[in-house]
């Protein structure tokens, strides 16, 4: 019982200093960094390298670490958050999440993927107190986290530049009224939040005694929802959040096993969302005096497209393609063209009503699994699981995020991210093993098992899927759902119920997403968790910003440019990650309403 | 002949601070009432409260005998309040005669096969669902609504027909303000709503602007329209109104038809500041 | 005389919307100027170019002579120019004193900021009682004397006003501009006040200039103005009792 305590006290501490960095951040910026996430690992790896590789003394390795994080932080902000929170807190959000993916690959490149073992700098057990054993080592940890907390909270209440933190995160433009530099304030955040994570990252190393560059994801995703669930932006909430985390962590654990730990650490957050839309200590304003999803729909208009295209597109991709490529462009098409279907369908929800829902993967999970059980145990054809599939994950994704429509701005991202973790998190828990032999579909007795006739299955699928989707933005019940998008106050006062087209714009994109899993599952005929990511999450949100955030038809061009032109070029994984990152940073800086839409 | 709208003793603080506090008034049927006060008098968050926008802190309103204090923003627009906001909220994202179909949202039958279910929580998805379908498949019916929405849209910009007909397929970001405002109105009045509520109607509009929504005010007076008004330009009020409230530190100061508010010394110290008042009895 | 002030043609636009066409306006040393107008006729985006919230997209913005149109707003608060925003915009969370300290921001002398602060401190009594306390929980009159007060702590010479008295009691709003024009006596600090409400504004004011529709429609003394029956016409409505 004790023993739990300290343990949750001792993880607390470590999601305690991540989630400061990310509200210290989120408060004068208006972003979630995402890249704080790498700067956990990368604490981690360099805290191992000049310790074990280099033989320096730990107390000179420490400072060094910070050091190299806070240089690192600065440049994140200097070169890609600051100019992208300029024209879409959003969209620098999102890319705060391929800086993440490109630091954690540069540091794989550096240090390789191994797990290393962390050089045991402190005793771990040499200390007790009645029967619950402890170290220097934890000590030390608890001790320093207090003494930077103290620290800090000393500097934010007594410095100059500590009030000037203050100030610009309490209202930003009274700020620059009164003469503070809100730009170095913004960039000297980074640099503490950012040797924060790199501290944080050295404690998990020395309290787990593993290291790995992407170990940071799970501190830091948890380190993510602490700061949310205390507040974005307050940083008394951040510790709270984080210790709270830490605690009901350690005894969750303790009852339920390691596997619930995801389960636990989101149901604990969509609950405080619910109940609190604010996070346990934050604010939420009364009335939006701006649509706060709209500003991510750019202002824009699509590129006029001249009608011949789409027969030429239909001709090209649906006959022209299949019939003259050879089986590898052929199974490079087939990943398109079912990236396709789920971006399109993920249009509704993100292009229309404006939610930038972060879970995609959750339903597309669901739509895999259900397929794959249906034709493995029950014999059901493909055909009729195709649909089930996509009916199941609509159901099952729609109850799990029933909660979350009330919730706004940044948090019903970080909610939905939230609700399709915690799905794929599940299924983990329950099919741990993943599944084989899934059967191919047949037609007519016939196997279609060339990466021909799927690719053709799938282009049909594709074209149902636009037909749908196009018909829905052409109806009253579209236009409702962009009416939400664009301005939810303006949307109830026309009597318009808000959270329900909300619920009903996600379940269409739930749905799609579940075909689309379906699809995939039934290509790979193996199918495990590991592959419903969050980064599978936010490939589809990519997908959509890059082709044009409501336009079904421009999810294609998102899916060939991001799916396609990666395979083709033979692009390796890690390298695929960083293009990503670069192609996003890219379209949201050049053209922020995506390919085909010409900024206003 | 009972009022279509009836508030009775609304209160509502924030952090403490009373921004509206116990505030009492009808409109009658037909009839035209505007509030004016200077700035932080409680006269938006009366409207705010009144269209539920915020929820009140007690005090009742009543809608044509329907209590809606106690109901959502939504549920009080399909029971018969349109408004307008006071920088002009339009969707940005849709075209001006789409923006008008949305307003238009309540009234449709066709196209929401089982609304009366959306009232409630566990059957709400019907409703929903039914809206897909109709959306996605579509029925003989609403085939037929969708012509009668197209006309209804095509009189509504008919009001503003010279400002808004060239543009009803433009996006309304690409709009001028004042158009934005219209674009706005035209939305509300969609739904032929028993109360329309207008919050500064012609904030940051010119002269010549003003002058033609005053007009536009007179004609649909002239309809029959019951409005709630918040206006600065007095001339414009006095114009337009039957009744004039004044509100000032979130009370109702004085109330009357405009030729007595305009008398009335309370009216003056409030709207103008006691200086002017002290200024004129030195002069 | 030179002019503390001087926008000369200014241009502001956001996107399409074109909020400033050509202002123009000047502000004497020690001088008490209104700049009146109603709702989004470019009253705050005047503040706003003032200050260096905003890109001017044509014409020149002087302060003391020096041209600070593409000047950060910390490099105009150094040069003597501070601001008390619109709906008073304290640090909410941050006590009366911390607010103050904000606003000597800029300054580098500790022993005069230190100065300052019993100055404010004796200047606003109300504000030395509540020194600790959160500025959030001030009541909204109090909150306006400390937006003045930290606008002061920069030592600036001229400081920008916008809507002051919005949303306070009348018998506050009293208060308020006797305030402002007694700092003005004592201080000798230039003001600039943005209002809605004409005929207060002027009342302490020496000039005045009416904007409309993002141009000056009118100016002149104060005393011409609260004569001039267009004021009425431009500004208030002309059912306004004369």
């Amino acid at each position: 019982m004790l023993d739990t305590l300290v343990a949750g006290l001792l993880r607390g501490n470590v999601y305690a200093l991540g989630a400061v960095g990310i509200s210290l951040v989120f408060g004068v910026m208006n972003v979630v960094n995402f890249a704080q996430f790498s700067f956990f690992g990368l604490g981690a790896m360099l805290a191992w390298f000049f310790v074990a590789q280099e033989g320096l003394p730990f107390w000179l390795a420490l400072p060094l670490v910070l050091v190299v994080c806070a240089g690192l932080g600065l440049l994140v902000n200097v070169a890609v958050v600051r100019p992208l929170a300029r024209f879409l807190p959003l969209a620098a959000m999102l890319s705060t999440y391929a800086v993440s993916q490109i630091l954690d690959n540069a540091s794989q490149l550096a240090f390789t993927a191994q797990f290393r073992v962390f050089p045991k700098v402190l005793p771990t057990s040499n200390l007790h107190v009645g029967s619950m054993r402890f170290g220097t080592s934890d000590l030390v940890m608890l001790g320093v986290t207090a003494t930077v907390m103290l620290g800090m909270s000393a500097f934010l209440r007594y410095g100059k530049v500590g009030q000037a933190i203050r100030a610009t995160a309490q209202d930003q433009e009274a700020a620059l009224q009164v003469g503070i530099p809100v730009g170095l304030v913004q960039h000297l955040s980074f640099v503490i939040a950012s040797a924060l994570g790199g501290l944080a990252g050295v404690f998990v190393s020395l309290y787990v005694g593993v290291a790995n560059p992407t170990s940071g994801l799970t501190t830091g995703m948890t380190a993510f929802v602490a700061a949310a669930l205390g507040g974005l932006g307050s940083l008394v909430g951040a510790v709270v959040g984080g210790f709270v985390l830490g605690i009901v962590e350690a005894f969750g654990i303790s009852l339920a096993g390691d596997t619930a730990r995801q389960i636990i650490v989101f149901a604990v957050l969509v609950v405080v969302l619910v109940v609190r839309p604010g996070g346990l200590l934050g604010k939420v304003p009364l009335i939006a005096t701006e649509p706060l999803t709209g500003t991510f729909l750019g202002k824009g208009r699509p590129l006029r497209v001249p009608r011949w295209v789409w027969p030429a597109a239909f001709v090209l991709g649906g006959i022209v393609v299949p019939f003259v490529a050879d089986d590898y462009v052929l199974t490079t098409g087939t990943q398109v063209l079912v990236y396709a279907v789920i971006a399109a369908g993920f249009t509704v929800t993100a292009g229309q009503a404006g939610v930038v829902a972060l879970g995609q993967a959750g339903p597309i999970a669901i739509g895999a699994y259900t397929s794959a059980l249906l034709t493995l145990h029950l014999h059901v054809s493909f055909w009729v699981a195709l649909p089930v599939a996509g009916l199941v994950a609509a159901v099952i994704a729609s109850i799990l995020s029933s909660p979350v429509w009330g919730v706004k701005g940044h948090y019903v991202s970080i909610a939905t991210l939230g609700v399709g973790t915690a799905i794929v998190a599940v299924i983990q828990l329950v099919l741990p093993q993943g599944i084989y032999g899934i059967p191919v579909p047949t037609w007519a007795g016939t196997p279609l098992s060339t990466p021909r006739a799927y690719y053709l299955v799938d282009a049909g699928v594709l074209a149902l899927t636009l037909l749908v989707t196009w018909r829905l933005r052409a109806s009253h019940l579209g236009k409702v759902i962009s009416s939400v998008g664009s301005d939810e106050v303006a949307a109830l006062a026309s009597g318009v119920r808000v959270r329900d087209y909300k619920a009903l714009a996600f379940a269409v994109s739930a749905f799609f997403a579940g075909i689309g899993g379906s699809l995939l599952a039934h290509q790979y005929t193996y199918i495990d968790p590991t592959i419903f990511t969050m980064l599978m999450s936010l490939l589809v949100v990519t997908i959509v910003i890059m082709g044009g955030v409501s336009l079904p038809y421009g999810a294609v061009v998102g899916s060939l440019v991001l799916i396609g032109a990666m395979e083709l070029l033979r692009f390796t994984p890690e390298l695929r990650i960083i293009a990503y990152g670069l192609v996003l940073i890219l379209v949201v800086r050049f053209r922020p309403g995506g390919i085909l839409v010409r900024t206003a | 002949m009972t009022a279509v709208l009836e508030v009775t003793g609304l209160r509502r603080h924030f952090a403490g601070l009373a921004a509206v506090d116990g505030v009492s008034f009808t409109v009658g049927p037909h009839e035209v009432v505007s509030i004016i006060g200077p700035n932080g008098s409680g006269k938006t968050t009366t409207l705010n409260l009144v269209t539920g926008a915020i929820p009140a802190h007690g005090g009742s309103i009543v809608l044509d005998g329907t209590r809606i204090d106690v109901a959502d923003p939504a549920r009080i627009a399909e029971h018969g309040i349109a408004r307008t906001f006071q920088n002009g909220r339009v969707f940005a994202a849709l075209s001006v005669a789409d923006n008008v179909e949305v307003g238009l949202h309540t009234t449709l039958r066709a196209h929401r096969p089982f609304h009366r279910l959306s009232h409630l929580v566990g059957l709400r998805w019907v409703a929903l669902l039914g809206e897909l379908v109709v959306a996605v498949v579509g029925t003989p019916a609403a085939r037929r609504e969708r012509r009668a929405i197209d006309a209804t849209v095509a009189a509504e910009i008919e009001r503003f027909e010279a400002r808004l007909g060239p543009r009803r397929d433009d996006p309304a970001y690409s709009l001028s303000y004042a158009n934005r405002r219209r674009t706005e109105i035209a939305r509300a009045l969609a739904p032929r709503p028993k109360l329309l509520v207008l919050d500064e109607p012609t904030a940051g509009m010119n002269p010549s602007e003003t002058a033609e929504v005053l007009g536009q005010l007179l004609e649909l007076k002239a309809e029959g329209q019951a409005m709630l008004l918040v206006e600065h330009k007095l001339d414009l009020v006095m114009t337009v109104s039957d009744r004039v409230i004044v509100m000032d530190g979130g009370r109702i100061v004085a109330q009357g038809a405009p030729d007595e508010v305009r008398a009335d010394p309370a009216v003056i110290e409030a709207y103008l500041g006691r200086r002017r008042v002290a200024a004129e009895e030195r002069a | 005389m030179s002019d503390l002030l001087a926008l000369e043609d200014v241009h502001v636009s956001y996107g399409p919307f074109h909020a400033l066409r050509g202002v123009g306006l000047t502000v004497g040393e020690g001088e008490i100027v209104s700049l009146l107008g109603g709702n989004a006729s470019g009253k705050s985006t005047t503040m706003k170019a003032i200050l260096g919230l905003t890109r001017v997209r044509a014409g020149v913005v002087r302060l003391a002579g020096e041209d600070v149109t593409h000047r950060s707003t910390a490099h105009r608060v150094r040069a003597g120019i501070s601001s008390v925003p619109e709906a008073r915009r304290v640090f909410p969370e941050m006590t009366v004193d911390e607010n103050l300290r904000a606003g000597a921001y800029t300054r580098r002398d500790r022993a005069g900021v230190a100065d300052d602060l019993d100055r404010m401190r004796e200047l606003f009594p109300r504000l030395a009682e509540r020194r600790r306390q959160q500025a959030g929980t001030l009541s909204g009159g109090e909150q306006q004397m400390l937006a003045v007060a930290r606008a002061l702590m920069s030592r600036p010479r001229l400081v920008c006003m916008d809507e002051p008295t919005m949303g306070l009691a009348p018998r506050l709003v009293d208060q308020v501009l006797d305030e402002i024009a007694r700092l003005n006596r004592e201080l000798g600090v230039a003001v600039l006040l943005v209002e809605q409400q004409a005929e207060l504004a002027l009342s302490i004011a020496s000039r005045g200039y009416v904007l409309a529709t993002g141009q000056i429609a009118l100016r002149g003394t104060a005393a011409e103005l609260l004569d001039d029956p267009r004021i009425h016409e431009a500004y208030l409505g002309k059912a306004v009792p004369a």
